[in-house]
Parts: structure tokens; C-alpha cells; sequence
């Protein structure tokens, strides 16, 4: 909300400068968003009076005119305007004049015609962005006198961001008593006189929906001149606030409703059909809006309607039907106050919002329906001129907001807020903040007013007190607290040592987003089921990820488009997938490696990372929790069939997946070079075994190697598989150390070579014993996988 | 001394002067001093001379022996060490030459600034907990005391997948999920991504929170300055000033914004700052007595505070990164500026 500063001082003006102003209000709550001259910087302009005036003899468009500016002598100035004419007061640029963006104003000559300064228009003066013609002033501005104190431009537009809570200062008058609380003065309220009743025409008011409107105030007025002007002092108050001048009946509105917060709305009479009734709109009813829009109502909307049909959308909108237009005789007064409930989301329901919304939905002074609409009918009186009705009111009182007491306690207080506050100081604050107050032997029982919608417990209250008070003058208080000595767990390892093992492994942390592009989405995991968003931001962020990969290779691509041609990536974070019905959110590490396996560098031969050097990467996370996994190799469908592998746990869960980006979805998405990934899930990988001691053996251990001679097909994990189902107590360990294929060896088939460590406990070992084992060894992996040792 | 073993002698240090390396040197030692060496006939043919005249002749030649291995010692030592100046002179590498290997990649800043967070709260027992982002009604805003149509939802543009499940707007769900099944005394930390429909130059459809919230039986205000106080200095490991300015949010009362001294211009007045000197850094408050009773617990008995901050915010302010869409680029060259 933007008001004037000048404006409001005519309610309160405490000896505070602009700055210091702002300043108090924000910190009482009232955020200050922006402060704003209201019109540019500009000197030497004087309200002038066209006197004499004649065309110029050699420019059909310019005018030769004699201006009194309020010196001795006329001064002559050529204008190019097309409404200036005789008698016309305007704001005249003297000679020396600076208008803004120090456009200096001199003595010219304007095709031989002497002009000494400038008859300006509103745009020149920067007080609008488009104007036609010069700025007409009142007929009695007074000439001479500067036109910055004129039209009072020394003010500043101070715009709050109020926060939902406070609808009591969505107006001057409300901004007005909260800088008397905090200032300790006095509220200069001025007084609103009942308008004369001079007719009796009235029109029956019927409130069917007595909830939610508990209470509605109207009158006709009749013989209104709606093209009258709107005075300048209103309009440009409206303009301080951002509002523009529409018409004298609708300006009138809008400025109560800045001025006391209470919104109002006029009616043409003379489209009306008998008489008013506030009710729940029937499903399907229809009104086209003063916007234009028509909305289709459901039973939930309060309309005010005719005996015909709606004729506006209640606390929202008017009709466009019974709107006041230029010809408008005579009007019906509306001023409502509608319960915040009836109204809040309505308005949002059919993406609109209001001035008169906002206001209703959270909450307008209840009492305020009389002033208000006797503050309407004296502005219209005045600037429309005719003759106003009686007023019709209709109050449920019983459907009013409550405004119970609530009771204080000082221990309260006290303990909420960390200090102990004088009795006096409390009752204070509150009775300046309009509550009364009735002090009690523990505490006080208060009663808020009319306008504070927030205040109905006693955290309310404690919460003004610290406002009030100042939450800078509050103590602080050092850190105490209670602590139980935390678990150090040795079953889960932290997610972060595995970040920064990938970190040490060359890859860079990415965060992407968790909603990712449908067809993206589609393209990497067409099977995977997904769950959509109702209101995306865009196209591209429409569905949730399935897998983190959606996001890591959409930030590979942004690299590579910018030369990088070496890319390690990895996030943590959740992915949504649907299983029956559910959607589960089960947090995944992901990682992406293309390019060189190293940063090039000098000395090395450069090598395009594979398969393996990914799969060291897993490994090494696996070999942070000691947890035993498999890899199985198993297609993908994201995956290079021949290069992917399922990881498992020893019970057979899945851990995750490895492997090479499928070539076709390489060269779809626009990759050039290999791409490999990893997505594991957390809490399977985190799951951590404790190390348990082993005693060490004291006799040496012994290494046979074995050359293997088996079918391609086999895999390593079968060899060693083998070698484990033995479960030979003496097998230390069993690594495959060299594959190789080509000369001496079958095609189709490859050479393993095995090495084998042996050790026992309690004695050295001989060879028969070492030979009897290994035979065994060979035996089982003749059976399983068709091994055969090679000569 | 006889001719002959005069003759020797100086026969075997012309040798030892005219040898250049190590190998040859090892040669003279043994032809002159080894068991079948030169001086070692000498001694024996002692024995044919009477043996009053033994001892003496003895004697020269020890002294000669002596002399010859003192001499090739001292060669020794010097061929050594010119040797080992050679292959060191061989061995010289260009040291400014790069080191080879996998060089480290890095965490994100949103990372490591999360981490100094929970570090932080972590010292004085705080416990990290995470929560779901697709979130229920209920826990984003219902037990927060936002009910439907209430105006604050309108300050939260929502992701909305059906009339019950969004992408939860902030961390304070969290808050409820552990207010429900744990008892009091609570000190949590609860960081983690949220969402708001809202794209623009200042605001990205993602980000970071973290929420904290503590509760027990006596908390106050004064508590909560004190943490937020010292946590901030702590942040931003520097004594700067800090304020609380009345705010509104329907969990917390009483509820405050934090702000702090800018940390770019140190108060003047700059862009960053909207020229006010000041910077919003987190919302704080009271925990409102709706939000206990949604979570049963006794707010007569108990009382709490929670905070919230978005976490790029305070990376920005901490890095002096002018760019919050740079966040989820993902950008090598950003992320790599804080490795």
C-alpha cells in the first residue's frame, strides 16, 4: 500500500524527519518497502494565468501569450499547446526554471517571437508519464505562488508492505494510529457530520446471508453530475497512492477507502430492479465484472444482486451492468462489512484480487460502516453536487465479530518475553493501541477494539507488548541449554564422508532441480512412472525426477556447450517414484563422469574414462561402510546393454545401478563422447558395518597364482564367486590380477589370471595342504564355470 | 725402506691418482690390499728375513700399507661424492611443473554453507533432521495455523500436485514431523530444499532452507535473540550488528525478521542493501500456541522458538555471488570457484 507523507501528517505529525519516520514504522512492523518523491526535482515554476493570448504569425500550431505570473509585468511566453486559452491558469517555467532531467528553461526566440519561459503539462513537471496538453489548475490557484507548494509536491509516496495480520493499517487513518501509539500523541481524527437528508426515496435492503454479511449500510443519492471534476487535491492524493482518477463517484470510493480502509462501491440507480438482497450466488449464476471478465459463480460466492439477477461479486468486484458512467443520475451508496471468512480465497478463485479483496479477506473495522459512508456521501455531495437519502442499514449484531476479553497473565509475560515489565508500561501500551484494559492482581483483562482483527489470545497481546516496547529493547539472552549427549553411530555413515570422497575423486557437486521436463523425463526412463505437478512453472519443470541422472545430464550439456569436454558431476537428493499408488521420496546419490578419466596433463597419455574407472569410484564408497555388494550385469534401459550393472547387497537389494549412458540416448541428447553414470540409493549404501577384530596370524602366508582358460562369457564375478562358495577358512584372499585374450589363446575364449593367499591360524602351512586346497578350487571352478587351468 | 717396496708404493698411488670412478678404485684396493694383494706378499716375504730385522721391515711396510689406504679413502670419499653430484645433477626435475593424478573436485556452495550451519548448531546440541518435500496440506500449512483461504497462503505460491499433496513451501513441516513423535526438550536443525512457484531474477521455483526450533520448559524471546545474535556473528565470523523488526507469520508469535548490518557496504547504504544499510537475513518467533496444540504438546508447560533462513541468501551474502539462478546452472566455472 502507497500513501502520501504529507497526507498523513495531517492525522499525526510527530518531530520526526522522512528518514526517522520510516524508520519507526518498520520497526514496529509496518515494513517501508520504498519512499518515493512524488514528483521529480525540478525549481522555478509558478502557478500562471493565461491573460492575453494571440496566434502566432508564422506558426499555425503556436500561440503567442501574455502570462501573469504574479509580477508587475506580463510575461510573454509562446506555447504549443492546443487546450491553452485565455483565463486558463497553468504551471509556468520562469526563466532559470530546472524542470526534470535538468531541462534548464531560457529566454528563446521561437520562430522570431521573443518567449520568456514555458507553460508545462503534467509530463514535464514529472508528475505523470503521459499527458496531452497543459496542466489545468483550479481557477482559484492562486498566481505566483511556486507550484511545489501549490500542489504540495515536497511529499514523498511511502509504500508498506503490511503483512496479512495488520488490516488495520491498510489506510491512512489506520497507519495514522499506529504512528500516535508509537509516538505517544494524539490522533487528529477529523470529525465526519451526517450529511442533511434532503429526499426519501430509499430501496429495500434484504441480507439472506446474515454470516456473511453481517452488516450492510446504503442509501440513494440522486441528481449527481458524475462529470464534474475530481478536485486536484484528490487526485493527486490518489495518484500518491497509486490510484488513477476515473471519475468523480468512483474517485470518491477509492479515496475513503484509502483514507479510513473501508471499501465502498457505487451503483447507477437507475439500472437497479427493485431491491437489494445479499446472498449466496446460485450454482452456475453468471456477472460480467467491471473488468470485463464474466465469472461463472458456485454457491459459495456472495453476490448483491436485484429481484433480477447479480449485479456485483460481494467485497470483490462490481458489475459491469449497474457501473456509474459519465450520464449516471443518481446512485445507490454501498458500504458493507462482510465477514473476512465469506470472502477469503474468493477472490483468488477467479485469479483476481482486489483493493476491496484484500481489505475484506483480512479484516475490516466492523464499526467503521456509519463513518464511512457519511465520509462518501459528504465527498460526492460536494464534488457531484445532488441529494442524498436516508441511510437503510442492516446489522445482525449477533453475526458481528466477538471481541472477547482475554486475560494477560504477568507470568506469562514474563516468561515469553524474558524480562518483567512495569504494570503501568503494559496497561500503557495496550490502552494506546485502543484495548481497554482492567488491571487484575496477576495480570490484566483486555478487550481489543473494533479494528484489530489479530489480537484473541494472549500470545497476541504479549506479541504487541514486545512490539510496542521494541523488540531491540528486549534482552538477550546467552545460549543455556539443556543437552543429552549425542549418539556417535557406527551402523550408518554420514552421507557427507561420501561427498567427499567424490569430491576427492575429481567430481564437483551439482544441485538441480527435482522437477525436470517431461520429455526429458520420457527419454531417459520411459518405463518409470512419474508424478506430475498441477501448476508448473514451465514445460521444463513440469514432472517430478525419477532419477537424479535427468538433472546431472542436462547439466553435463550445459558444460559441454561451453567447451568443457571433461565433466564429473554428483548429487544428492531425493527422487519420486510411483509404486502402487504411493509416491515414494527416497534419497539417491547420483554421479556422471565424460571425457578424459584425468584433467589433461603432461606426461600422461590421455585416456577417455570407462566403465572401470567409474565402477573404482562406487567401489571406494562401498569400501567407506565396509559393506559387501555385487555387481550383476543386467540391462538398463537408460544403460548400454553390454555395460550397465545392477548393484546388490548381500541380502539381493538393490543398491543401484552403473554404466554407460545407452548410445542412442547419447547421440539424442547431444552428447559427443561417452557418458557414464551412477545412482545408488542412501540409505542402502550408508548402512555400515562395524569393524570387528581378527586376531593376526604369526605364520606366514602363501600366494599361488592360477591361469585360467574359460569362455568369454564368464564374468570375474563368477571365477571369484566360485572360489567363495569353497568357503575355505584358510583363503585370505582371491583377486583376479590379470585378463588377456589373443595369441595361445582359443578365440572365444580369454586367460584369467588368479592369485590366491593362503594362511592359517595355527600353523605354516605345507604343501601338500596347499595343493590339496587349491585343487579343490580348481575342481569347483571346473564345475561352475567350465575352467580350465591353462598350460 | 727397501727399493723395491719404495718402487711398489709409489707404483700404487700413480694407480690411485690416475682412477676416475668407482669401479677401477675397487680394482687397485684389491690388487694392492687383498689377501692375495701386493702389500700382503710383501709382509709374508718377511719371514725369510732373520728375525731381529722382522719387526722393522715389518713396520715400514705397515707404514707404506697405511699410507696407500689412506690415500685411496680419501679417493674414495671423493669419487663418491662426485659421482652422487653427477646423479643429482642428472635427477634435477622441473618442480613447477604440474603434479599428474585426479585433481579434487568440490562441494557446492549451498553445501558447504549448509554444513557451517549445522556445525554451528551442532556445538550447542542441535540434532539435524530432514523431512519429505512432497509435503501434505496438513503439515505444510494446516498445523502451522494456516488454514485454507487464510491470506499467507497467498505469500507462499504453492506447487500443487492434487488438493492434498504439494511441494512443501518451507522447512517448518519438519517442525510438526518432529514435534509429533518426539517429547520436549526438542533442538533441531532441519535443512533442506522447498519450493515456490515463482521464477524471476531474485527467486528461482527451488531453494534452501534451514529451520531450527527449540522447545522446553522455560524458552523466551530473549532466548531466541541471544541464539540468532550469536549464531549470526558465528556465520559470518564477524561482530556485526544485528536487528529484529516485528514481522508476521502464522506459526510463531511473537514473530520477528532478522536483519543484519549489510555485509557489503558495512551499513553505508548500497544496491545490495536497497540503500537502506540493512539486510533481511531470517524469519524467527515464538512458536505459536495453535501450532503445540495441533502437536499436543502443553503449551502452559512448554514454550519454544523456531527460526528459518534461506540458505543461497545467506551464500550470497557469504560469497558475494550476485546471481541466484547461478545456484542450479550448475556451471563448472561457478562451482569450481569454491573448491
Amino acid at each position: 500500500m502507497k500513501i502520501s507523507e504529507t497526507w498523513l501528517r495531517t492525522y499525526v505529525n510527530p518531530a520526526l524527519g522522512t528518514e526517522e519516520l520510516v524508520a519507526q514504522i518498520t520497526m514496529a512492523g509496518l515494513e517501508v518497502d520504498a519512499v518515493e518523491p512524488v514528483a521529480a526535482q525540478f525549481s522555478g515554476v509558478v502557478v500562471g494565468e493565461v491573460v492575453e493570448m494571440e496566434k502566432h504569425p508564422d506558426a499555425d500550431k503556436l500561440n503567442v501569450c501574455k502570462v501573469n505570473v504574479g509580477e508587475t509585468e506580463l510575461l510573454q511566453i509562446v506555447c504549443g499547446a492546443a487546450n491553452v486559452r485565455v483565463g486558463l491558469k497553468i504551471p509556468a517555467a520562469l526563466c532559470g526554471a530546472v524542470l526534470p532531467g535538468d531541462f534548464k528553461i531560457k529566454q528563446s526566440k521561437l520562430r522570431g517571437i521573443e518567449s520568456f519561459g514555458m507553460l508545462c503539462s503534467a509530463k514535464e513537471l514529472g508528475l505523470v508519464a503521459e499527458a496531452e496538453g497543459l496542466m489545468e489548475l483550479p481557477a482559484d490557484a492562486p498566481v505566483g505562488i511556486d507550484i511545489r507548494e501549490y500542489l504540495q509536491l515536497n511529499d514523498n509516496s511511502i509504500e508498506v508492505d503490511l503483512t496479512p495480520n495488520r488490516a488495520d493499517c491498510l489506510s491512512v487513518e489506520g497507519v495514522a494510529r499506529e504512528i500516535a501509539v508509537l509516538n505517544k500523541i494524539v490522533l487528529n481524527v477529523p470529525v465526519i457530520e451526517p450529511v442533511a437528508v434532503t429526499h426519501s426515496e430509499k430501496l429495500t435492503v434484504t441480507v439472506e446471508a446474515t454470516t456473511a454479511c453481517p452488516r450492510y449500510l446504503g442509501r440513494l443519492i440522486s441528481g449527481v453530475n458524475n462529470q464534474a471534476q475530481t478536485p486536484l487535491w484528490m487526485q493527486e492524493r490518489l495518484r500518491r497512492s497509486g490510484l488513477r482518477s476515473l471519475s468523480p463517484l468512483v474517485d470518491v470510493t477509492n479515496y475513503v477507502l484509502l483514507e479510513l480502509g473501508q471499501p465502498l462501491h457505487v451503483f447507477d440507480a437507475e439500472k437497479l430492479n427493485g431491491g437489494i438482497t445479499i446472498r449466496y450466488a446460485t450454482n452456475g449464476e453468471t456477472l460480467e465484472l467491471l473488468n470485463t471478465q464474466t465469472i461463472i459463480f458456485d454457491e459459495k460466492c456472495l453476490v448483491i444482486a436485484d429481484d433480477e439477477s447479480a449485479l456485483a461479486f460481494a467485497g470483490v468486484m462490481g458489475g459491469s451492468y449497474s457501473a456509474v458512467h459519465e450520464n449516471t443520475n443518481s446512485v445507490f451508496l454501498e458500504c458493507a462489512f462482510f465477514t473476512p471468512l465469506a470472502i477469503a480465497g474468493k477472490a483468488r478463485q477467479f485469479g483476481l484480487h482486489t483493493d476491496s479483496s484484500h481489505r475484506f479477506e483480512r479484516g475490516v473495522d466492523f464499526e467503521l460502516q456509519n463513518r464511512a459512508i457519511e465520509r462518501a456521501t459528504q465527498l460526492i455531495l460536494e464534488i457531484c453536487g445532488g441529494q442524498a437519502g436516508e441511510i437503510t442499514e442492516v446489522t445482525t449484531t449477533s453475526e458481528l465479530p466477538k471481541r472477547e476479553s482475554i486475560i494477560l497473565r504477568e507470568t506469562k509475560l514474563t516468561k515469553i518475553l524474558g524480562m518483567s515489565f512495569e504494570s503501568e508500561n503494559v496497561t500503557g501500551i495496550l490502552e494506546r493501541l485502543g484495548m481497554k484494559v482492567v488491571t487484575q492482581t496477576d495480570g490484566w483483562l483486555v478487550t481489543p477494539p473494533s479494528f484489530r482483527f489479530d489480537i484473541a489470545i494472549e500470545a497476541d497481546l504479549i506479541e504487541e507488548i514486545a512490539r510496542i516496547y521494541g523488540y531491540n529493547n528486549l534482552p538477550n539472552n546467552q545460549i543455556l541449554v539443556r543437552s543429552s549427549l549425542n549418539q556417535a553411530t557406527e551402523t550408518v555413515l554420514d552421507l557427507d564422508r561420501v561427498k567427499d570422497l567424490l569430491v576427492d575423486c575429481g567430481y564437483q557437486e551439482a544441485i538441480t532441480y527435482s522437477f525436470v521436463d517431461e520429455n526429458l523425463q520420457k527419454t531417459i526412463a520411459p518405463s518409470a512412472e512419474f508424478i506430475r505437478l498441477q501448476n508448473p512453472i514451465s514445460a521444463d519443470l513440469a514432472v517430478m525426477r525419477t532419477t537424479l541422472w535427468g538433472g546431472l545430464l542436462t547439466a553435463a550439456l550445459h558444460n559441454t556447450n561451453r567447451q568443457q569436454t571433461r565433466v564429473r558431476l554428483f548429487e544428492s537428493g531425493l527422487h519420486f517414484v510411483q509404486n502402487e499408488g504411493e509416491t515414494l521420496q527416497e534419497k539417491m546419490l547420483a554421479g556422471l563422469a565424460l571425457g578424459n578419466v584425468t584433467a589433461e596433463q603432461w606426461g600422461e597419455q590421455e585416456r577417455a574414462v570407462d566403465f572401470y574407472d567409474v565402477k573404482a569410484d562406487v567401489e571406494a564408497i562401498f569400501g567407506l561402510t565396509g559393506c559387501k555388494v555385487q555387481f550383476v550385469s543386467e540391462s538398463h534401459e537408460t544403460l548400454h546393454p553390454g555395460q550397465s550393472a545392477k548393484i546388490l547387497t548381500e541380502n539381493g537389494e538393490v543398491v543401484g545401478w552403473l554404466g554407460m549412458l545407452h548410445p542412442n540416448l547419447e547421440q539424442q541428447l547431444g552428447f559427443e563422447t561417452p557418458v557414464f553414470l551412477f545412482e545408488l540409493s542412501q540409505d542402502l549404501l550408508l548402512q555400515k558395518q562395524r569393524s570387528s577384530f581378527k586376531s593376526l596370524s604369526k605364520f606366514p602366508s602363501v600366494r599361488r597364482d592360477l591361469a585360467l582358460l574359460v569362455k568369454e562369457e564368464v564374468n570375474a564375478g563368477d571365477i571369484i564367486g566360485a572360489i567363495q562358495s569353497c568357503s575355505q577358512p584358510l583363503l585370505q584372499e582371491a583377486v583376479i590380477f590379470d585378463v588377456y585374450r589373443g595369441k595361445g589363446v582359443e578365440e572365444g575364449f580369454k586367460s584369467v589370471a588368479l592369485s590366491l593367499v593362503l594362511q592359517n591360524q595355527a600353523q605354516t602351512l605345507t604343501d601338500t595342504e596347499i595343493d590339496a586346497i587349491v585343487s579343490t578350487f580348481l575342481e569347483t571352478l571346473t564345475v561352475k564355470t567350465g575352467a580350465k587351468l591353462r598350460d | 725402506m727397501s727399493a723395491n717396496l719404495e718402487a711398489l708404493t709409489a707404483q700404487a698411488l700413480d694407480a690411485l691418482a690416475a682412477t676416475t670412478d668407482l669401479t677401477s678404485l675397487d680394482a687397485i684396493r684389491v690388487h694392492y690390499l687383498g689377501k692375495k694383494g701386493v702389500f700382503t706378499a710383501q709382509m709374508k716375504e718377511l719371514g725369510a728375513l732373520p728375525p731381529e730385522e722382522r719387526r722393522e721391515a715389518g713396520q715400514v711396510i705397515n707404514q707404506a700399507k697405511d699410507a696407500f689406504q689412506e690415500k685411496l679413502d680419501t679417493q674414495k670419499i671423493e669419487l663418491e661424492e662426485a659421482a652422487l653430484a653427477t646423479r643429482l645433477a642428472n635427477e634435477r626435475l622441473d618442480v613447477t611443473l604440474a603434479g599428474r593424478g585426479q585433481k579434487v573436485g568440490g562441494l557446492h556452495p549451498v553445501t558447504t554453507t549448509l554444513r557451517r550451519i549445522n556445525k554451528i548448531f551442532a556445538s550447542v546440541g542441535f540434532q539435524v533432521v530432514e523431512g519429505p518435500e512432497i509435503e501434505d496440506d496438513y503439515h505444510n500449512f494446516e498445523a502451522l495455523n494456516i488454514p485454507a483461504h487464510h491470506p499467507a497462503r497467498a505469500m507462499h505460491d504453492t506447487f500443487y500436485f492434487d488438493a492434498h499433496r504439494v511441494l512443501r513451501t518451507h522447512t517448518s513441516p519438519v517442525q510438526i514431523r518432529v514435534m509429533e513423535s518426539q517429547t520436549p526438550p526438542l533442538k533441531v536443525i532441519a535443512p533442506g530444499r522447498v519450493y515456490r512457484c515463482d521464477s524471476d531474477i531474485t527467486h528461482t521455483p527451488m531453494f534452501h532452507q534451514v529451520e531450527g526450533f527449540l522447545v522446553d520448559t522455560d524458552v523466551s524471546f530473549a532466548d531466541l535473540k541471544g541464539v540468532v545474535y550469536e549464531f549470526l556473528r558465528a556465520f559470518f565470523e564477524k561482530d556485526i550488528q544485528v536487528r529484529f523488526r516485528p514481522s508476521y507469520f502464522p506459526f510463531t508469535e511473537p514473530s520477528a525478521e532478522v536483519d543484519i548490518e549489510c555485509v557489503i557496504c558495512g551499513g553505508e547504504g548500497c544496491r545490495v542493501c536497497s540503500h537502506t544499510g540493512w539486510l533481511e537475513v531470517m524469519g524467527c518467533g515464538m512458536i505459536h500456541p495453535e501450532v503445540f496444540k495441533a502437536v499436543k504438546i502443553d503449551s502452559e508447560k512448554y514454550s519454544g522458538f523456531a527460526f528459518g533462513m534461506g540458505v543461497e541468501r545467506l551464500a550470497m551474502l557469504r560469497y558475494g555471488i550476485n546471481d541466484l539462478r547461478l545456484f542450479f546452472e550448475n556451471d563448472l566455472k561457478f562451482l569450481q570457484q569454491f573448491n
